[in-house]
Formats: C-alpha cells, structure tokens, sequence
C-alpha cells in the first residue's frame, strides 16, 4: 500500500536524526593516516645529527612529474652536513607538481627521503608550493648537533656512508 | 482613518516583512542543519556560535556575486521575473493573524495588518500570481531547460490548485467565513473541544493542503519546475547573483507562508493554553505551529524522490481531486448536522 510504505519512508528518515552524525570536525579532529599512507616527504638525520642525504640527485631523475630539484656541494671537515662526499646544499620539491608517487623514496640509496603522513599542503601563492630543505628536514635528534659539523679529519673518508641491507 | 492607524499599519507591514526576510535567512539555516540530521550529518556550524552566521555569510556572497544575463534574453521580462515571483511571497502573510487584540501603551492593538472578509480568496490569489514570474523567468532566460522548467510550473499549477482550492473551500464551510480572523475563532469558539472537533473532522483536508502546498512551494517531491538532475536548475538556470537570491528568497518565503496559513486553518493559528489571558501568547504559538510545520517541509524533502512530470498530474486529477470533494462533502455535512 502506497501510504504505509510512504510512512514506513518517513519514518526511518525521522530516525536517522538520533544516530551519531558521522562527521569528523576536521580542524579539532584529525583522523590518523593509514600505515604506508604518502604524504609530504621528510628529509632524514642520523642519531648524530648529519643529514642523510648525499645529494645524488637521484630522486630528482626518478621524479615522473619532475618535482624535485637537487643542487650539491662537496663536504669538508672542518663544515660536514652528511657522512658522504658531497650534501645537498639546496633541496626544493614543488608540491604543486609533485603525484606523491613515493618514486623518490624508492630511489634513494640512503632512505634519506621518506613520504611522511602530513597531508596539511595548502598555499594561496605558487611560490608558497616550493619546499625547500629547511621545511622537509626533520628537527636535530636530542642527542646529535646541528649541521654543519666540525668534525675530527678522516673520520668520514667513504664517498657514500656505509649502508645496511633493507630489512624490510 | 486617524494618524495612529496609518502609522499602525506602517509598523505593522514593516514589521512582516522585515520578519518575512530574516526568516526566511533562518530558514535556509534550519532547513540545512535539519536536513543534516537526517543524513547523519551535522550541518553548517562554523560561522558564528552554532553557525547562526551562515545565512549572513551566504547573503554576503550572493551580494558579491556576477550578475549576468544571456546574451538573447529578454532583458526586460528578465530582470522583472524574480520580482514578480518575490513580492507575492512577500505580501501573502499580510492577511495572516498573529494574535488577538493587545493593549500596547493603553492603545488597543489587534496583531494582524489585515482583516479582510475574503482572506482566503486573496490567499489563493496571490499564491498563484508567482507561478508567472516562474514561467516569464523560463521564458525570458532564452534557455531550453528554462523554459521547460517554466512550462512545468503550469501544468503542475492546474493540477495542484484545484485541490488546494477544495481544501481552502471545506475550511470556509466549517468556519462560515473567509476571514482567517474569523477562522481562528471558529476554531477556538468552543474551547479545546471545539478545536479537538475541528482537527478531527479535518484530517484529509489538513493532508491535502500540505500536499497541495508542497507543489505551490515547487518544494520536493514536486520540484520539477526546477528539477535539478533533469533540466539543471530549471526556471532559474540562468539567473545568478542577487536575482536568484530574490527566486531562493521567494520559495522560502513562501514555505514560511504556506506553513502560517496551514497552521492557521488546521492547527488553530495563534490559539493555544492561557492566549486569551496574555494576548502576547499568540505569536509564540503561531511560531510554534509554523515550525512545526516547516519541519514537515523539510522531512517531507528528505525522505521523498521526485514524482514523473505526467504522474504529478494523474496524481492532481484523479486522487487529489476527487479527495478534495469528499472533504468538501465531511465539511458540508458536519455544517448541516451542527446546524450552521
């Protein structure tokens, strides 16, 4: 019958209204990212606090949408940012043109670079889209120093730092 | 007529319409958060304490907005369509009684702008006057969908009106008068009993009203003049800025309208416990009432899918129709039976 089923409508929208809203207020409350989420990259440290990053440039050749731009200088002992040879002494990534492909992650050979779970990227100028290392890097650990370093001559004499095999 | 009734009257109109525009803001705020009830959702929240502000922002916004018109339009009819559709939206609920008679500094003061003895008729008069500046907007916007829109808004008219004239006219036997003044005191002339007689013996003209009131207003389930999915906004597909703010205000206005007149000639209008001691009661409960009856508006749209254009109208023709005149029949009866 047309008017029981019209009621029977009315009826279980009536009590939508006692459920739960599902709405998330997202500025107060921010849902956490899901394992292997891609967010923004982080720029990584050791414990002692030198960069990761040798500045090969070799996420800047895997970048599909050619995002990331590399410049490197050569390390000294007396002004050492990484354990390499060389560091890199200017690193912008567009966040307007980056997909979040994580291909940059998977080419670096010292898991320097890492697609963090920040996905708060917003800008109102394209400037403001350029990240440049000071924003990707992580914070100094508490009980490292600051690069640059002094540190004691040959003390890093390899070209790239001595790695691990991935354990995952 | 004195100075003071002239000014009377002046307040009194300023004051509808002034109540008419902002509540018509408000509506929009409450039809948006109740309807986010019903979807699980919360609604608009973030401007201002509870987002009463929103309203306020999207006025803003329409203000700020381009106003464009197509390049083949009938600029004339163009510009006129949203007021001709808005002003009968505003001066329907001129006829509407707010309360009694209050005593306002030793001046006695009814709370109603107009009683006029053919009240009813100018409802149904002034309610239709507005499908015009539908079908000029359909027509004048050089735009297929808008003109189909605008040739939908006249044929669901002939099939709707008929059934909300047969409610008005049981109304009027019951009552025995077309004043809703007069309504309002049929309704209230033997106490809560009295009321108690008059909603039961109209239920089926109470339901065909809002059905009828739910195609004047072009709300859901009888939205096609401005069916979204089918003809992208319809009559008004073209219009922008603040001439389609002026056809939103009018639908809204309208709902408030359409939900005063129902509460008027169904649920006893401004009547209710202890309004005869304290007249200022009255349009609380008028208030009340018409919330009531905008939130069945509103339910009514969340739950309901758009009727098929020609369903609409073996729908007005074949069921409302004949219901109307039985209604008519129960109210005709009831009359003779009391004596009237």
């Amino acid at each position: 019958m047309f008017v029981v089923e019209l009621g029977r409508g009315l009826w279980t929208v009536f009590r939508q209204m006692f459920e739960r809203p599902v709405t998330i207020q997202y500025p107060e409350i921010k849902r956490p990212v899901h394992t292997r989420f891609k967010g923004r990259h982080n720029l990584h440290r050791y414990e002692n606090g030198l960069e990761k990053c040798i500045g090969c440039s070799l996420c800047a050749a895997a970048c599909p949408s050619d995002a990331i731009f590399v410049e490197s200088a050569e390390n000294t002992d007396e002004v050492r940012y990484s354990p390499g040879e060389r560091y890199a002494s200017t690193y912008e990534i567009n966040m307007l043109r980056c997909i979040f492909c994580g291909y940059c992650e998977d080419a670096c050979p010292t898991e320097a670079i890492t697609l963090g779970d920040n996905y708060e990227l917003s800008f109102t100028d394209r400037r403001q889209a350029i990240y440049t290392k000071e924003m990707l890097i992580d914070p100094v650990p508490t009980d490292g120093k600051t690069t640059p370093q002094k540190v004691p001559p040959h003390s890093f004499d390899r070209s790239i730092p001595v790695m691990e095999n991935p354990k995952d | 007529m004195t100075v003071a009734l002239f000014i009377e009257y002046i307040i009194k109109s300023v004051l509808i319409l002034a109540v008419m525009t902002v509540g018509f803001a408000y509506v929009t705020y409450y039809e948006r958060r109740a309807l986010a009830r019903m979807q699980t959702r919360i609604g608009p929240n973030r401007a201002g304490p509870f987002g009463l502000l929103q309203p306020v922002a999207d006025g803003l916004k329409l203000i700020f907005k381009e106003e464009f018109s197509p390049i083949k339009a009938d600029r004339l009819l163009f510009m006129l369509a949203p007021v001709i559709t808005v002003i009968p939206a505003m001066i329907i609920t001129a006829v509407v009684p707010w309360g009694g008679v209050v005593n306002i500094f030793g001046y006695q003061v009814p709370l109603y702008l107009a009683n006029v003895n053919v009240a009813i008729l100018y409802l149904g008069a002034i309610a239709s006057i507005s499908v015009y500046g539908i079908v000029l907007a359909g027509w004048s916007s050089n735009n297929k969908y808008s003109m189909m829109g605008g040739i939908r808004s006249t044929a669901q008219m002939i099939s709707y009106e008929l059934a909300l004239g047969l409610s008005f006219v049981s109304v009027t036997l019951l009552a025995g008068s077309m004043s809703l003044v007069d309504v309002v005191q049929a309704q209230g002339a033997h106490g809560i009993l009295g009321w108690i007689v008059w909603n039961l013996s109209q239920p089926l003209g109470f339901i065909l009203f809002i059905i009828a009131s739910l195609a004047e207003t072009n709300r859901s389930p009888f939205d096609l003049p401005e069916a979204e999915h089918e003809l992208t906004a319809g009559y008004h597909t073209e219009y922008s800025g603040m001439k389609f703010a002026m056809f939103y205000m009018a639908e809204y206005i309208k709902i408030i309208a359409m939900s005063m007149i129902a509460s008027t000639l169904f649920l006893g209008g401004y009547l209710g416990p202890f309004v005869d001691q304290i007249p200022w009661l009255g349009p609380i409960y008028l208030f009340i009432k018409t919330m009531i009856m905008l939130f069945i508006f509103i339910w009514v749209r969340a739950t309901l899918p758009r009727f098929r254009y020609d369903r609409l109208m073996a729908f007005g023709w074949k069921v409302l129709l004949p219901l109307g005149f039985l209604n008519m029949l129960i109210a005709a009866v009831i009359t003779v039976l009391r004596g009237g």
